[in-house]
Formats: structure tokens, C-alpha cells, sequence
């Protein structure tokens, strides 16, 4: 028995595991991918944080991410996350995330969008990368035990109180239960649902949040989702705001500018979705910058350019689109990522933490992950002092879910579901996008109970029990289809225009949905109310 | 286009085949989608950022190390799960070695020490910290063939990245540690360098570790071999005309 499952090994889950264990807690990581491969190395731009008041301040930052959310973020929890961000990056540094310097050997920072100040640190333009591989060493360092390529069927819960989790061993196709005083769910967003038209990594299923919600955890805001305004045509690989942070413009065919291009993310996204709508193009013009800034601060960007685009971006336009690329909503976590079953924390983007609401800065999401990484880590390690032992008074879950993986190898096939899963991603994007209607919202509901109720006819046809990633991805569709349906619901319900949820038929922000939305199951139905904040 | 895959099924009889399948997508794991998704579900291979990062998928063109998601490909191309790892299914290798030969060169930093950092330190590590794990060195790597427990390029170059950086206070337990099956086992012949996504140089930093470990006191114990052998004069050299000339130490 462990005192702490983590499961996900991104950055939010590694910290986790890296402050359980420091606090003498017997961790494991159970992780679907292995940590080097998870999402968190994509990002790039960077992370904030105040370091120096010389121009900034604390207070500043906690209002520049306050006044992002729209009104839908705690305010005491943004407050924790940005008085604790020096400490978070010196921690950072401390174990070796390779930060670039200034001039005076103090950390560089750089200027993000939704901000007038210059507060992101950086590792040029690998922040994610290089955070997450040094993490790596660490846990490595310190013995952290893994169960890698292990996707998480379901949590085991009786009497409201999580007691383990219940997973398939992809490797060998067994159905395993383990037990622990607490669970950590550090599992990703769902921008992932978006298929292609995500930035988001093909691991990005929105499993964890699925997982909760079936064991009757309360989430929130599940309607907020963020779309970057610049990624690449036809991949959709992410073109960080550092490069419009840096001086880039947004421009049309004709080579003129139509939008502020540091406006916060919705609003210069939805300024290109309309010119994109129309059938013209956008594009990244970083000409004016010079290769030898490009080179120095942008190198990723510039590379990832030539390789999928085949652009210079010293001498050539770049074609851009939007596409999902970060979700606020999620599991409801108060300030110390509890849930509401007790010893089931939440943490990272799979976490609704009252910090982004309806929208999040640039620079604001690593900064989030590792802070509250470390906040879960040691919260969950403490409470497992707390528990003497873990006894389960039946194995119905397992059982459960051991037949659920055996049925789904007799299920007839004859509907594809990756079919249905790319069609999915375009329906979303286009009904539950930019903007959003009741009428397109309704006609996405319909088409989404259609393919659930289709499910019964799809199936895999890779049949063999080792490394059945046909079967992985058959369960991660079905993570991803419930997950859709309840960000559906949530944005239809939502009659007004706020953050990231641009309603085309309520284009104005009301104050009577000040509030945040609080999902959960009940009778095997998805409910749906609003709830005032804290 | 038509693409050739190398597969590996253990359930199946037999286990090993080579599959041809017609694409329509040019871009390498784009195509692997396509049979996945239209042709063949049970065709296996890691994939995750799409975008080159996350090293998932790792895979042998025509015999040559590429991440499939920055790959374009051409017709009959053959693809194959990367060398020197045990193949789990297809394209999908064990990749647990990674966390053992990171283990065993002591790459991480103990504790902090009292530092300042100028951006040509940073710098100074940069390319290093670029490494994604994405195992195309590993495979290359004809070491292998001859010393299984070789510590291998990306070991090596994540050794360097903490030696040179100066936050790290017991550098010594680093440099000591790529000792024995590490620096000394090279043969410098660049196919690490050759096949690196990231435009790493492991050749070049396995070089800069041996220059360090001289520095340090040790010294390379197959040049003390080699002073042996030599005493043997001709014959040795003899010996080695039989092999056409090869050089380990040489290109």
C-alpha cells in the first residue's frame, strides 16, 4: 500500500511526487505515457513570476491574473500562487532548470500578453522541457517508483473516501488494483478533445477529469477554453506568445496589422478566426525582429517553423490558425487541491483551482502547476499520516473494471471511432469554438449523444492482450466523448459572454453569471447549477 | 505512396512480418495514423506532442534514427522500431534503460551550492538541456553490439550538462561515475551525432569528458592497453590489416 498514488507524471504530478516523498511519504507515480513524454515539455514561453520590485510588484500580478479570469477566480488562491511564485522559480533554479540570465546575472525575464510588465522567466524557449527533464533526474535521484504506460481506469471510492485506483497495465494488458491513503490526480487538461484542432499532445484525452466525475467528483467551469491565437496551418504546432511578446506582428495578406497583437489571448484569437472564417489567411510576420533575435530568443519557434511549416521566419510570412489549446475548467480543488471526496486531491490543468477562471495569462499555467505541485504534494503526504490502513469492504470496482476491458474485445466494430473521434474535434471546434450559440451548442449535443449512443456498435479490432494501444485509445475516446458532453452543457448553460466564452447570441458579460458552473453526477445524469465564489 | 513496416507481434504466428500499406500522408506519423486509424488498428507506435519534443516516437527509415513526426517520407520506404532496445510490438520498444543509465551517471544535482549564474553558463549547457530522450543515440550506437552495460551517448551528454553546470557542487561524483562502460568505451565514430534531432553533439561532449577526466587524474585505460600491445610491435599492427584497416578510434 502507498501513502500517495500520483497519477500523471507531467510537471504538476513530478513536484507532487518530488514533496510527497520529501515528506517521507511512500509514493507512486502511475502515469499512461512516461514522464518525458508527457505534454508538460511543450510548453515554451515561459513562467511567471515578480522577482525584482523594482518596476512590478506582487500585487500587481495577483490583479493582472485576476482581472484575466473575468471575476471567476478566488482571489486568496491567486494570492498564494503569485506570492509563492519567487520562491517556486528559485526553487526551480536551485535543482538545475537552466533559466536564462541577464546582463547582471540576475534570471531574464520577458514580456507576456494580458500584462504591461516583464515577469516571465524563461529557458529560451524549452521552458517546459527543460523544467520537466530536470525534474526527472530529481525524481530519479530521489527513488520515486513509477508504473509508467499504466492508463488509469477508475478510482476506487467507498464512503466518499478515495481509496486507490484501478489500472491497465498496457504492457501486459493486466487489470490491476492498488491501494493508497491518498490519490493525486495530475493528469492534463481537455483542450485534447479538440483533435485536430488542438495544440494539445494525442495523449491529451481528458481522462482524469472523466475518472473523477465518474466517482463523483464536483467540477467547474468545464465551459472555459482557451484558443491560441498563432499556431501553425494544417499541424496546429503552437507558435508561442513570447514570439508576439518579442515584437511580432499579426498581419493580413496585404501585410497590415488589424489587432494589438499583446491583447489578451481571446480576444486577438477570435480577431484571426474571423478573418479566417471570411477565407483569408493570417499570418506571424517576425521579419522586422532580424535572424539573430530570432535566433537567440525564439530558437524552437524557428526551427518548428522550417520543419512543418518549410518557412524562414527571418525572411518569410508565417500562415497561422487558432486552435484549443488550454482549458481552465476541471476538477474542483479548494487552496489546498482538495476535491470533494475525501483523500482525493487535484492538481495542474486537470485542477479548476479558482486561479484562471475564465481566461489565463500567458505564463500563468507553470507557474500554477509547480506551485500547487508542491502545495499537493505536501498536503497529501501529511494526510496519509494521518490514516492508519486502508481496508476496502469489497472489490466491486475491480471487478468492474477487469470486465469492462475483457467486453470491450468482443464489442462488433463495425462503426470507427477514430471516425467519430475526428469528427468530434471538428464539430467542437466549430460549435463549442471562438464563438458559440445555443443553436449550434444544441445541434453539438445531439451529435455528441448520437456517437455515445453509437458506441455499442464501434469497438477495436487489434485483439491481442500486450500493448493494446487500439484499446487504450478505445478508452481514452470514451474519457474524451463524456468530457465534451459536459463542456457542452456547461457553455450552453451559460448565457453570457465572458473570458474565453464568447456567445454570439449573449455577447455581453452578466453579472448574474458571476458565478462559477458546478457539474456532477447524479443518477447516472450530468447536473449542472452555478455557484457564487468564495 | 507505399510504405514498408517492420512488425513485431508475439501473440501472433508469426511474430515478426513486413506490412505494406498505401498512404496518402506525407508526413511520417501522420501516415502511421492513417493505417492505424484506416487499415491496420493493431499497428502500434508511441507518439504524443506531435511537434518534435517529447521524443515518443523514435523510429528507423531505411535504417536511419528519426522522430516520424518531423519525417517526410518517400516511396518504399522501410520502417522499423529503433536497435539496441527489446522490442515490445511493432514500433514500440522498452525504454526502461533510460531511467538506469541516467541512475548510474549520477546526472542530477545533490543539493544546491551557493552560485551565480551568467548567461554564458547557461548558455554553456544549453544544447545539452535540449535532450529529449528520445533514444535515436541509443540506437545508432554500434557500441552496443560488443558492451550492453555502455553508458551510451545521451547518458553521457546529460553527465556533461551537470558537470559543466555550475550549480552542481560534487561534480566529482559525476566524473567518476562514466568511468568504467562510459567515455573510455566510445569509439568517437559520430553516429549519435549524425542521427540527433536536436542537434546534439554527444560525440563532441563525450570528447569534452574525456578532456575533464584527464583533467581530474584518470586517464583512459585502453591507451594503457594500447602501450601494452605496442610492445608487441609489428604483429599487433599486422592483426588489425586484417580488418580492411578499421580504426576504432579513426573517423
Amino acid at each position: 500500500m502507498f501513502d500517495v498514488i500520483i497519477v500523471g507524471s507531467g510537471i504538476a504530478g513530478l513536484t507532487a511526487a518530488l514533496n510527497a516523498s520529501k515528506n517521507n511519504a511512500k509514493v507512486l507515480v502511475v502515469s499512461k505515457t512516461y514522464p518525458t513524454h508527457s505534454q508538460s515539455v511543450q510548453a515554451q514561453g515561459g513562467i511567471n513570476a515578480v522577482l525584482y520590485e523594482d518596476d512590478d510588484s506582487v500585487a500587481l500580478h495577483i490583479e493582472d491574473t485576476y482581472k484575466a479570469s473575468h471575476k471567476l477566480a478566488n482571489k486568496e488562491n491567486i494570492n498564494l500562487m503569485c506570492k509563492e511564485a519567487a520562491n517556486t522559480i528559485y526553487w526551480l533554479d536551485s535543482i538545475g532548470v537552466p533559466f536564462n540570465r541577464d546582463n547582471d546575472n540576475k534570471i531574464a525575464q520577458r514580456k507576456f500578453g494580458g500584462t504591461k510588465k516583464i515577469r516571465t522567466c524563461y529557458s529560451s524557449d524549452y521552458t517546459g522541457l527543460k523544467i520537466l527533464h530536470t525534474l526527472f533526474d530529481q525524481c530519479i535521484k530521489e527513488n520515486i517508483e513509477f508504473k509508467n504506460e499504466h492508463l488509469v481506469l477508475n478510482l476506487i471510492v467507498e464512503d466518499n473516501t478515495c481509496k486507490g485506483i484501478s489500472a491497465l497495465d498496457i504492457q501486459s494488458g493486466i487489470v490491476s488494483q492498488i491501494l493508497a491513503k491518498t490519490v493525486i490526480i495530475a493528469s492534463g487538461g481537455y483542450a485534447g478533445i479538440y483533435a485536430n484542432h488542438t495544440t494539445n499532445s494525442y495523449s491529451n484525452t481528458a481522462d482524469g477529469i472523466a475518472i473523477a466525475y465518474n466517482a463523483g467528483c464536483e467540477l467547474s467551469n468545464m465551459e472555459f477554453i482557451q484558443f491560441h491565437p498563432t499556431t501553425l496551418e494544417n499541424s496546429n504546432i503552437l507558435i508561442s506568445e513570447s514570439a508576439r511578446g518579442e515584437g511580432g506582428y499579426l498581419v493580413n495578406k496585404d501585410e497590415e496589422r488589424f489587432i494589438d497583437e499583446l491583447k489578451p489571448r481571446d480576444e486577438v484569437a477570435r480577431a484571426i478566426y474571423e478573418y479566417i472564417n471570411k477565407g483569408h489567411k493570417v499570418y506571424l510576420d517576425l521579419r522586422h525582429l532580424g535572424l539573430d533575435k530570432i535566433k537567440e530568443v525564439m530558437p524552437q519557434e524557428r526551427t518548428l517553423a522550417f520543419e512543418f511549416s518549410n518557412i524562414k521566419l527571418e525572411s518569410e510570412l508565417l500562415p497561422i490558425t487558432p486552435a484549443a489549446h488550454y482549458s481552465m475548467g476541471g476538477i474542483k480543488t479548494d487552496i489546498n487541491c482538495k476535491t470533494n471526496i475525501l483523500n482525493l486531491y487535484a492538481c495542474g490543468e486537470c485542477a479548476q483551482s479558482f486561479i484562471h477562471g475564465a481566461n489565463r495569462l500567458g505564463g500563468n499555467s507553470l507557474l500554477e502547476i509547480v506551485t500547487f505541485g508542491k502545495v499537493v504534494g505536501i498536503n497529501a503526504a501529511n494526510e496519509a499520516k494521518n490514516i492508519d490502513d486502508i481496508i476496502l469492504s469489497n472489490n466491486k470496482q475491480f471487478d468492474k473494471d477487469k470486465a469492462l476491458v475483457k467486453d470491450i474485445y468482443s464489442l462488433p466494430n463495425k462503426v470507427n471511432f477514430y471516425e467519430e473521434k475526428e469528427s468530434l474535434g471538428d464539430l467542437l471546434f466549430e460549435d463549442l469554438g471562438l464563438f458559440r450559440s445555443e443553436e449550434k451548442m444544441n445541434s453539438l449535443l445531439n451529435k455528441i449523444d448520437e456517437i455515445i449512443n453509437d458506441l455499442s456498435n464501434m469497438g477495436i479490432g487489434d485483439k491481442s492482450k500486450e500493448f493494446n494501444k487500439n484499446l487504450v485509445e478505445f478508452l481514452e475516446f470514451k474519457n474524451s466523448l463524456l468530457v465534451s458532453k459536459i463542456a457542452t452543457l456547461c457553455a450552453i448553460n451559460r448565457k453570457e459572454s465572458r473570458g474565453s466564452h464568447y456567445r454570439v447570441d449573449y455577447p455581453n458579460i452578466e453579472n448574474d453569471f458571476k458565478k462559477c458552473s458546478l457539474i456532477f453526477k447524479s443518477n447516472d445524469s450530468i447536473k449542472i447549477s452555478f455557484e457564487d465564489l468564495k | 505512396m507505399k510504405l514498408n513496416i517492420k512488425r513485431f507481434n508475439k501473440e501472433k504466428n508469426p511474430q515478426n512480418e513486413i506490412s505494406n500499406f498505401e498512404v496518402s500522408n506525407e508526413n511520417l506519423l501522420k501516415a502511421l495514423y492513417e493505417i492505424k486509424t484506416k487499415m491496420d488498428n493493431s499497428l502500434t507506435f508511441r507518439c504524443g506532442c506531435k511537434s518534435g519534443v517529447c521524443g515518443s516516437c523514435a523510429v528507423r527509415v531505411n535504417g536511419v534514427e528519426k522522430l516520424a513526426c518531423k519525417t517526410t517520407i518517400n516511396e518504399n520506404d522501410l520502417i522499423e522500431a529503433i536497435k539496441n532496445s527489446r522490442i515490445i510490438k511493432d514500433l514500440v520498444v522498452d525504454v526502461s534503460h533510460e531511467t538506469s543509465l541516467i541512475e548510474r551517471t549520477k546526472s542530477y544535482i545533490e543539493e544546491t551550492q551557493e552560485y551565480n549564474i551568467s548567461q554564458k553558463d547557461i548558455k554553456n549547457i544549453d544544447l545539452q538541456s535540449n535532450c529529449i530522450l528520445c533514444n535515436s543515440c541509443y540506437s545508432s550506437c554500434p557500441v552496443y553490439d560488443v558492451n550492453k552495460a555502455f553508458l551510451g551517448p545521451f547518458a553521457l551528454t546529460r553527465a556533461l550538462r551537470y558537470i559543466n553546470d555550475k550549480k552542481t557542487p560534487h561534480r566529482a561524483n559525476i566524473i567518476d561515475s562514466i568511468q568504467s562502460n562510459g567515455i573510455w568505451d566510445c569509439t568517437l565514430c559520430s553516429a549519435c551525432t549524425m542521427v540527433c534531432p536536436q542537434n546534439i553533439d554527444p560525440k563532441a561532449d563525450i570528447m569534452q569528458l574525456q578532456n575533464i577526466s584527464v583533467q581530474n587524474g584518470y586517464t583512459n585505460p585502453n591507451t594503457q592497453t594500447m602501450d601494452f600491445g605496442m610492445d608487441f610491435g609489428m604483429d599487433f599492427n599486422d592483426d588489425f590489416g586484417g580488418f580492411g584497416g578499421f580504426n576504432p578510434n579513426g573517423f
